[in-house]
């Protein structure tokens, strides 16, 4: 039996003006448990407290309990209390009877009549309360990003920084992802690649960066502070450390007719490649499947020509095991297919686009060196026309695109109609617009010079069917403005393209046990309040993986990730909240329902034996729940059949007990 | 002039959603038809949302539709234009009362503007 | 007891963060509701056990109301989830059993809207209050 003592508080008239104190401290020294009741004007005055300590010690309390505000208040100070009185500071509870009773009640007799009433169900619970003590659990002072576009970039070089090792997975043989192939950026138009390069260049020479390109996470065991991961390196048949990156191999490769993808297929890279000439690492890569050598062993002719004896066509895939204490997802987006709009003759005319092959088309270093051409006969287009919204914003029943807008397409559309007219001002631009959607700083602004300054014609409404017709495309339109249908003889068409996920994030999500929304975007904890950690303990977000994202918009959730990683990483020890579900071995039928339901992939199986009464043992799946990951919600304790799973703080007896309390 | 009685009756009909419309016009912008129509198709899903029908029901522009569903299957929201166009026929039927449709009372009735759609539809759903 | 002083006894369960405190929002606000309703703090909606809603009735309760964050609002992502599906089945199991549908009832208060916990405890208690005195699963042992 615990010695409860009880402690009533006025808080000046907020509770003494409604609830009649000394009556409830009265009723309250009968119950059972109780050895000490009283009230005081302010308990959470210095005064109250030390009255706390001393009645502690005067009567031996092992239980306290506190008539006062909400819990959301002062549980913080009153356990705090207690821990100075030498009790566990979870052998505290509160009753609410000022928020929840003299605040909220206008009759003296009613109030002081609920006020009892909830003291007696505080006392029930504390009565069954135990010691709790936080667990606390090492943390690994390393690092992992997964991704290596700008968003992982960021984050790594942030960490870095700091003082902490990190490590970079990507899955292209270089780092720089969609930003790499990008021409220049809204709304400031300065060149990718000019403020991209450095930072990869920054990355390569950090000595606290590892780059594991051309690899992928193969599997993620542990949690927080803990993780264990494989990482699984793809042979690229060139050994990375000699490698030189001079291209010899890339020029004399006899199987050039490689579609590049890095140009999105729009010009032919050899068989043995460096994808673009600031990669990093600047190493090449055989590509397996067109390789004549590893394909037949017909060839060789890369081994003889490299001076470095980098070639290795032996190669095999390299499994490397590595301990983190956290991960950041860093895994971008993609332009979606256009394979289910027939309508705008994507997969039927060369000249149609997407807004990231025409990136290319206008790019220095792309496939036409910078020249405005069209795909199908290389001559300078003269009328573009800009579909906006191709695949955003649909309806989720008509299963052809995505819901949501992608968010940047207004502006690299805005972008791409400005710099086309400013290169070729004899070229007319058309823009098919549902909404402009223009929210960030500069944007707007931009988006006007395109059409003031530029005469890009910004059309509301949309483009109902592209035929291809002879060497030009026949554009139908309508103009909700002017109430018109309108028909253009285009050149090119450019499609801005909805944004989705990579694919490779469902999959991470699966190992992460990392919660996402229904388009495969990871999930944050919380939307407003914690929009950069995933509601897993230790996996943090960085960039379009959680939603689409322009640059600046990434570049700052980047750094975000990392200020929460370096938060995580500077602890020695992680301590818990002991509030947490536990489970007893004795009535676990191993049966995974608490698994199941569990958000953040806390419980784990493990075999177990049992000795038997017969002096035999016998081994059982039992549920382990792992306080380090446990967030305490409590869901496995209700899904749990046999009763086995209970939550500390809040257990089943001590729940029931309040009821009985309550309903007594 | 409001009638939100027809409205309700009309979406009922059509099993449409106008509310769902974003508005980006694609359905008039896809419509074969367009330049023969007094109203269009993203003016039919606006005028029935706000509940200005009757000039739609008085519209030449209900006979002009070709029923060919080209907004149907190129709307992003779903939205179903045409099946719009075909309610708002129906309810111009209605009105009328009493008139079912006899076989022999077609011939007297085709000319060059009347689409076939228009009548195949009439006899499924009038001549019983 | 003539019905003019019945007092019904009100169960609410309330998750710690969005409607504990918004219930606690309620009471800065001085926004009343009937002194009937007694809230027991829970971490989330889903820790609500059925056999504490159970046990409430046979102990003598009139009236169980479970309040969580907002669908897609929960701290614990999916915890308000479970609970709808979950009091989804009691409460028809209940209502075969013979407790009023009126009785039970799952509510979103979020931590700002205090003003809807106080409407939301007023209408039930109201509502409760007219069904009467729930004797259906009274367990009479457990009366002093």
């Amino acid at each position: 039996m615990q010695r409860v003592g009880v402690f009533v508080c006025w808080c000046g008239s907020n509770i003494a003006g409604t609830v009649d104190v000394q009556a409830v401290s009265d009723a309250l020294a009968n119950e059972p448990g109780v050895v000490f009741s009283t009230n005081y004007q302010y308990m959470c005055s210095q005064a109250g407290q030390d009255m706390i300590i001393d009645a502690v010690k005067e009567h031996n309390l092992t239980g306290i309990v506190v008539c006062s505000c909400s819990p959301r208040m002062h549980e913080a100070t009153f356990r705090k209390t207690a821990a100075a009185a030498g009790l566990n500071p979870y052998m505290v509870e509160i009753a609410n009877i000022r928020e929840q009773c003299s605040w909220v009640h206008k009759d003296m007799a009613t109030g002081t009549e609920k006020a009892i009433i909830l003291g007696k169900a505080a006392i029930a619970k504390v009565n069954l309360n135990a010691p709790l003590t936080p667990g606390q659990s090492p943390v690994t002072k390393r690092a992992l990003v997964i991704g290596g576009g700008i968003a992982g970039i960021q984050t790594a070089l942030d960490i870095a920084d700091a003082g902490f090792p990190v490590d970079i997975v990507e899955k292209n043989p270089t780092i720089g992802g969609k930003m790499a192939q990008l021409d220049k950026t809204f709304p400031t138009l300065d060149c990718a690649a000019c403020i991209l390069t450095p930072k990869m260049v920054d990355v390569a020479q950090n000595e606290n960066i590892r780059i594991f390109s051309y690899s992928e996470v193969s599997e993620i065991k542990g949690f927080v502070g803990n993780f264990d991961v494989t990482i699984k390196k793809n042979a690229r048949y060139v050994k990375e450390d000699i490698c030189t990156g001079c291209g010899a191999c890339v020029d004399k490769c006899p199987m050039k007719k490689v579609p590049n993808e890095f140009n999105l297929g729009m010009d032919n890279r050899s068989a043995i490649y460096i994808p673009f000439a600031q990669a990093v690492p600047k190493v090449a890569t055989i590509d397996p499947n067109s390789c004549n050598m590893l394909k037949n062993g017909k060839c060789g002719l890369c081994a003889r020509v490299c001076t470095a004896g980098a070639i290795d066509y032996t190669q095999k895939d390299e499994f490397i095991n590595e301990k983190y204490g956290a991960i950041v997802v860093a895994t971008g987006f993609n332009p979606i297919s256009m394979d289910k709009f027939d309508e705008f003759a994507y997969n039927r005319s060369k000249d149609v686009i997407t807004s990231l092959e025409f990136e290319r088309l206008t790019n220095a270093a792309g496939p036409t060196a910078g020249h405005l051409e069209r795909p199908s006969d290389g001559k300078s287009p003269k009328t573009i026309v800009f579909v906006q919204c191709v695949g955003s914003r649909c309806d989720a029943c008509a299963q052809k695109g995505k819901e949501y807008c992608s968010k940047i397409c207004c502006m690299y559309t805005a972008k791409h109609a400005m710099l086309t007219r400013d290169k070729y001002p004899d070229t007319e631009v058309y823009v098919f617009y549902i909404d402009v959607r223009t929210p960030g700083k500069n944007f707007d602004e931009f988006y006007r010079r395109a059409v003031e300054e530029y005469g890009v014609k910004y059309i509301k409404g949309m483009v109902g069917k592209v035929t291809p017709e002879g060497d030009k495309l026949k554009v139908q339109a309508s103009d909700l403005i002017e109430n018109k249908q309108l028909h253009i003889d285009a050149d090119l068409v450019v499609l801005a393209a909805a944004i989705e996920p990579d694919k490779s994030a469902r999959p991470l999500a699966t190992m992460l046990t990392a919660s996402m929304d229904t388009n495969d975007f990871f999930t944050e904890a919380h939307p407003k309040l914690r929009p950069v950690e995933s509601p897993t303990a230790g996996v943090f977000l960085s960039g379009a993986c959680q939603g689409p994202k322009d640059i600046p918009e990434t570049v700052s959730q980047a750094s975000a990730a990392a200020s929460k990683v370096i938060g995580l990483l500077v602890k020695d020890k992680l301590t818990g909240n002991p509030c947490v579900a536990h489970s007893n071995e004795l009535m676990c039928n191993g049966c995974s329902s608490c698994e199941r339901v569990c958000p953040y992939g806390a419980i784990t199986y493990e075999d177990k034996e049992f000795r038997m009464p017969d002096r035999t043992t016998k081994t059982r799946r039992i549920a382990v729940v792992n306080p380090a990951v446990c967030q305490g919600c409590g869901a496995c304790t209700v899904a749990c059949p046999s009763g086995a799973m209970d939550l500390n703080g809040f257990t089943s007896k001590q729940i029931m007990a309040e009821v009985d309390a309550i309903c007594r | 002039m409001n009638n939100p009685y027809l409205q309700e009756e009309l979406l009922k009909m059509s099993g449409v959603n106008p509310k769902k419309c974003m508005k980006c016009g694609k359905c008039s912008a896809t419509c074969p038809a367009y330049d023969e129509m007094e109203y269009h198709p993203h003016q039919f899903v606006s005028m029935v949302n706000s509940g200005d029908i009757e000039p739609l029901m008085k519209s030449q522009s209900l006979y002009k539709c070709l029923s060919c569903f080209a907004c149907i299957e190129r709307c992003p929201r779903g939205v179903e234009p045409a099946k719009l166009v075909e309610a708002v026929r129906l309810a111009v039927i209605k009105k009328q009362g009493q008139n079912h449709l006899k076989a022999d009372a077609v011939p007297t009735m085709l000319d060059e503007d009347t689409p076939q759609q228009l009548l195949v539809s009439a006899f499924r759903k009038y001549s019983k | 007891m003539s019905m003019s002083e019945y007092k019904p006894l009100i169960v609410a369960f309330c998750c710690n963060w969005c409607s504990y405190a918004g219930a606690d929002l309620a009471g800065n606000n001085r926004l009343c509701y009937p002194a009937d309703v007694k809230i027991i703090r829970v971490p989330c909606s889903c820790r609500v056990n059925p056999m504490f809603i159970l046990r409430a009735f046979q102990r003598g309760a009139d009236g169980v109301i479970i309040c969580g964050c907002h669908p897609g609002d929960c701290h614990y992502t999916s915890g308000n989830y479970y609970t709808r599906r979950r009091m989804a089945t009691l409460f028809s199991m209940l209502d075969y059993l013979g407790i009023e549908k009126e009785r039970t009832r799952v509510e979103w208060v979020s931590a700002a809207e205090g003003a809807k916990f106080a409407a939301t405890m007023n209408d039930f208690v109201e509502t409760v209050a007219a069904l009467g005195e729930n004797k259906r699963l009274e367990d009479l042992r457990c009366k002093k």
